[in-house]
């Protein structure tokens, strides 16, 4: 069944304004989506009606948000399908999962020589903390290398493992410009010879259904903004067997089992490594995006995006002057694009006269960016409740630079 | 005619700005004014006259010919490249302690304050701050003399 964009439209107050006496356009989604009523409402009831802290209060308020916290880890769990909740850690979002998962696994299992596969399409939070541990452990880090179409080339990936390899990171979804990785062979690949794999889900989990356990994933990691939950939340995935055997990352309250000055024993998962009070109005607030998310119908957002996409494709790619990356067959509704002698700045300061948010420049992703020889990219990344007719407005705008600066 | 101060630069801008009153013909003067900048040779876009923003390059190189500063100036950008050329317009050709003494207020009178925004990470706001070291270094190279 198609999707009521009306409904859709009002479920999210914010794109209701006008920006520069314009209807505001919302093409910023890769960078954070914008939340519905029913996340923001969920949150304010928290914080009117049952703020306590949680797992440690005998007193009701402080029982019933335990309860509620609790209750979204299952949410979560049940939405990518992982096998038990204390498999469900929440973070601070994908750069504190990825750094968290970097130092335990790093500290446990990374020592001088080892190397770790990552790709050439990945975003900066998935390379840095890869980097860092490298640097600490005397480790290397192995890059899958892409064609130009933005798609990883599987039989070089084949070749970068050694017997040295410890791990594979790779991003599920490029920030930049879209591509969906084939990440389901890339993991039974690393499998075969027993390498772990921690993927990057940021831009997957809300575009399409994530199953880790038919992935085989052993680590899934994201962020709560960019699935119409709040800020600061985030969600590491990981395997029992794995998690068990890491040591934590940060140390204080909550995760600790038993404290004396002599030593300290640690909490069980998934408290091990969730130090200090949780982000949990966050957490509850995601849990109201996970389930807005299946309200709407996972399989009906897919269908809707892939309609913009492939309108947004064909509109695009009739302007005079307009090159778009990332034609990569599977990808998400991301239009990535440059224009003839003009610098993406530039265009996206016109576009934003118009009420049209893009982002403009690198997308966090410079050695992709360098890789294709360009400075920049102007990304228009789309989201369910977009519609054509904004696409339109965008196409207007493009025409009002190409007009400005040739 | 007496030589007009930074001040006095600066209130003509805003003057000529007072005509526009939508961004577009703002913008589109901005286009045109890119073209008046006073380039930066080829050979000086070197990684020491660069002020790397996040979006867009700005070089800039600074000469002291009899007492007054000279700028030159280049930007990948064409708006930023706009703006550079205004404040070239303001800073160039004057002493270091008019440039040093001097606040830059029309940026934000004619309303392009928004390209100053840290978010917007363009350069501007370190080519501004690096204009005015330039202006430091020099009058404290001429003290020394």
């Amino acid at each position: 069944m198609a999707l009521d964009i009306v409904k859709i439209r009002n479920d999210f107050p914010i794109l209701k304004q006008t920006v520069h006496n314009k209807p505001f356009v919302y093409f910023d989604n890769a960078a954070t989506t914008q939340k519905p009523v029913q996340v923001i409402d969920r949150m304010d009831k928290v914080y009117r009606e049952t703020n306590s802290n949680i797992h440690r209060g005998v007193h009701y308020l402080s029982d019933l948000t335990t309860r509620h916290f609790e209750e979204a880890r299952e949410t979560i769990r049940k939405f990518i399908n992982a096998r038990y909740d204390h498999e469900i850690i929440f973070t601070s979002g994908t750069t504190g999962g990825i750094n968290l998962v970097a130092f335990s696994f790093g500290e446990k299992y990374i020592s001088r020589g080892d190397e770790i596969i990552i790709s050439a399409i990945e975003h900066h939070a998935n390379i840095v903390p890869w980097q860092m541990l490298c640097e600490r452990k005397g480790a290397s880090l192995k890059v899958i290398p892409l064609n130009s179409d933005g798609e990883l080339l599987l039989e070089e990936y084949d070749r970068l493992f050694s017997s040295n390899t410890r791990l594979v990171a790779i991003t599920h979804v490029a920030n930049s410009i879209g591509t969906i990785n084939p990440v389901r062979e890339m993991i039974q690949t690393a499998h075969q010879k027993n390498v772990p794999v921690l993927i990057d889900g940021t831009q997957a989990v809300q575009h399409g259904k994530v199953d880790v356990q038919d992935l085989d994933a052993d680590f899934y990691v994201f962020s709560g903004h960019k699935m119409y939950g709040p800020t600061g939340t985030g969600v590491i995935y990981g395997k029992e067997s794995i998690l068990e055997e890491l040591p934590p990352y940060q140390t204080g309250g909550e995760m600790v089992d038993q404290v004396t000055f002599e030593k300290t024993t640690f909490n069980r998962l998934p408290f091990k490594f969730e130090a200090g009070t949780p982000n949990y109005t966050g957490v509850i607030g995601l849990a109201a995006a996970v389930r807005y998310i299946e309200e709407t119908g996972l399989d009906e957002i897919v269908a809707r995006e892939k309609e913009l996409l492939e309108y947004g494709s064909r509109r695009l790619s009739e302007i005079d002057g307009l090159h778009l990356f990332g034609q990569a067959e599977n990808k998400i509704s991301i239009l990535s694009f440059i224009l003839d002698d003009i610098h993406p700045f530039d265009a996206g300061m016109i576009i934003d006269k118009y009420g049209i948010a893009v982002r403009t420049g690198n997308h966090c992703a410079q050695p992709f960016m360098e890789l294709l020889g360009i400075r920049g990219t102007i990304r228009a990344s789309m989201v369910f409740y977009n519609t054509r007719e904004e696409i339109d407005r965008l196409c207007e705008a493009i025409e009002k630079v190409k007009e400005m600066f040739n | 005619m007496a030589e007009k101060t930074m001040q006095e630069v600066q209130e003509e801008i805003v003057e000529e700005f007072t005509v526009f009153d939508d961004w577009l013909d703002k913008y589109n003067y901005l286009i045109e004014l890119s073209k008046s900048l006073p380039v930066i040779e080829e050979k000086y876009k070197t990684p020491e006259h660069l002020i790397e923003g996040c979006q867009s390059k700005v070089w800039l190189k600074a000469d002291m010919e009899d007492g007054r500063i000279v700028f030159t100036a280049d930007s990948d950008a064409i708006i930023t490249k706009g703006i550079i050329a205004l404040l070239v317009r303001v800073m160039s050709g004057r002493s270091p302690e008019e440039i040093i003494n001097t606040d830059l207020d029309f940026i934000n009178t004619i309303g392009l304050n928004e390209n100053l925004s840290p978010a917007r990470s363009n350069g501007l706001v370190s080519m501004i701050k690096q204009m005015k070291l330039y202006a430091l270094a020099f009058q404290a190279k001429s003290k020394q003399k």
